[in-house]
């Protein structure tokens, strides 16, 4: 199976969620949202931002717009006013899910446009 | 009933670009012209404006833009709603009753919403048996209660309607939510009324897919190479019509793109649990709706569903919360990245000296180039980047504590390794931190005043 980045096949819009921030995955094919929907859990979100997030992850679907909503729940350094850091609104942190490298079968890589070069 | 409504919304938040309303009236049809100027820390700038001068607190930049675009808006006809009134809608209404005056427009029917502000009625509600648990973490409000500078209700989109049915040409809005302010004109186009939860659903998404302005048709967009002139960008147009259904598109000629993609960008934005979208006229489901494109820069979104609303307002209240300073250096190469860990080290290690510590959780060390927005992820860290920026803050209860940071920041150009620049704007000062407090509340104890006056 080719090991691809998560933005090959999708792509990504976060933002602030109270202490924490929403990472929104947009599948680019059908294929892809179900191959996602099985494969990118909460439990993989998790490890992979950890040095990001360090609160706990939560997953919603919705399937009608191919979407994989994430929150993270401590993310921004305290949130709103109270954060320090530069990204204290979690804008980044949607393409930085993106980074993430997955085995994705070739049927999928198939049937799903690669963002433009 | 017109068979179609045209709502374009020009202001994502207060600091948005002003060519984004100029250009909606200027390009293309408009009904209506929503703008947003509130998010949760503005409320409580702005009370501290009004505590100073009472005629202050509301959204100065919306005063700006009617001034430059009233005798455009009077000609064209074109309806406005902004919730630019802040914490003092009446005195957003008089700056542009006076900015009527000095155009020689008469007649200008102008409407306050408001109503939204509890601040001064917080203990009787309390007293009363209303608990105000922070809605994230559950914590009592006894916890906060003396330190509250701003309390205020997400009103709904049901006077807003009033007011246009008023007569109003321009409505002005404390706090409510977003997406009311393009539902509101849709309730009074259409004559919707409090049940009928599946168009009130519709409306919402309509007005959460424009509330950030072009956010939703290019800006911030994953594929951002694929989208043709950002500089022009158009902000976002709806066409809705009767059933609901409606349709996402931008002025025909402007930059930017209106695609399935980018529009889902913007539903997917400030997303919770997807099937549960609150606001106090209705629960919208934003699994139950259908995207499709017509065309060249035209989004369908149709079949959107409802619940009935719970009975609950939400209140957005700020608390003082401490405080906090931030500054910054530049340090070249080379070794850019070991000379500004040194440098942050010099900065603790003098104020410990001056019996100034901070902890772990009351102090942040950035090193802006090396991979903070990435920390941890593949590609998204240099170990030798060329230069860097060196961020540095404190936060905390004791003000005097926090201030003493900045001034040991600036002397590292002389006393620390060579090649630290970038210290323009001086040194960094102590800032108030404004702290967030959801809650809910019974909706029966609000009464929304609209008031409509003529210039």
């Amino acid at each position: 199976m080719p090991t691809v980045p998560l933005h090959r096949i999708a792509q990504a819009r976060s933002g602030d969620k109270g202490e924490g921030s929403n990472v929104g995955i947009l599948a680019r094919s059908e294929a892809a949202y179900t191959f996602l929907a099985e494969t990118l859990t909460e439990a993989c979100v998790q490890d992979f931002l950890k040095e990001i997030n360090f609160g706990g992850v939560t997953r919603y679907l919705a399937p009608n717009m191919r979407v994989l909503n994430f929150l993270l729940e401590d993310s921004l350094g305290g949130g709103g006013s109270a954060s320090l850091k530069t990204d204290a609104q979690g804008k980044t942190h949607g393409i930085g899910l993106l980074r993430l490298e997955m085995d994705v079968p070739s049927a999928v890589l198939d049937a799903t446009p690669p963002p433009p070069a | 009933m017109k068979n179609k409504v045209l709502i374009g919304n020009g202001q994502g938040f207060w600091g948005d670009s002003i060519l984004g309303p100029i250009r909606l009236l200027r390009e293309g049809p408009l009904d209506y012209l929503t703008l947003d100027y509130l998010a949760e820390v503005t409320m409580s700038i702005m009370q501290k404006l009004r505590q100073r001068d009472p005629n202050a607190g509301y959204a100065t930049d919306f005063v700006t833009l009617i001034d430059r675009v009233l005798p455009e808006l009077l000609e064209k006809g074109t309806r406005v709603i902004a919730n630019a009134g802040g914490v003092n809608p009446h005195a957003c209404k008089d700056a542009l009753l006076e900015v009527c005056r000095k155009h020689g427009a008469t007649g200008v029917k102008i409407a306050v919403v408001d109503g939204d502000d509890i601040l001064s009625d917080l203990d009787r509600m309390i007293g009363g048996g209303e608990e105000f648990n922070n809605l994230d973490t559950g914590a009592p409000i006894g916890d906060v209660r003396s330190r509250i500078t701003s309390a205020n209700v997400y009103l709904g989109a049901f006077p807003i309607a009033e007011a246009l049915a008023g007569g109003a040409q321009i409505v002005v809005t404390g706090r409510g939510t977003d997406p009311g302010l393009v539902l509101g004109p849709l309730i009074h186009e259409f004559n919707w009324g409090p049940e009928d939860w599946h168009k009130l659903a519709a409306g919402t998404v309509a007005g959460h897919i424009v509330e950030c302005g072009a956010q939703c048709s290019g800006g911030n967009f994953t594929d951002w190479r694929a989208i043709p002139n950002l500089s022009m960008v158009g902000y976002p147009v709806l066409e809705v019509e009767p059933s609901g259904d409606f349709c996402v598109t931008k002025h025909e000629g402007t930059g930017g793109l209106v695609s399935v993609e980018t529009v889902t960008h913007q539903l997917a934005y400030e997303m919770g649990n997807p099937e549960r979208y609150l606001t106090p006229d209705v629960i919208a489901d934003f699994t139950s709706f259908r995207l499709k494109a017509d065309g060249e820069n035209r989004v369908l979104v149709q079949d959107t569903r409802g619940l009935p609303p719970t009975d609950t307002f939400k209140v957005s209240m700020s608390y003082s919360d401490g405080w906090k300073s931030v500054g910054q250096l530049t340090i070249s190469g080379p070794d850019a990245l070991a000379k500004a860990r040194l440098c942050a080290k010099i900065v603790w290690d003098r104020l410990a000296y001056d019996d100034c510590e901070y902890s772990e959780e009351e102090r942040l060390e950035e090193y802006v180039g090396a991979g903070e927005c990435h920390a941890g992820l593949p590609g998204g860290t240099s170990d030798s980047p060329a230069e860097v920026v060196l961020r540095l803050g404190v936060k905390g209860p004791d003000r005097a504590k926090v201030a003493r940071f900045g001034p040991e920041l600036v002397p590292l150009v002389t006393s620390g390794p060579p090649g630290v620049t970038g210290f323009a704007g001086g040194r960094p000062k102590a800032q108030e931190i404004i702290g967030y407090w959801p809650a809910l509340m019974s909706k029966h104890l609000i009464q929304p005043t609209v008031t409509v006056v003529e210039s």
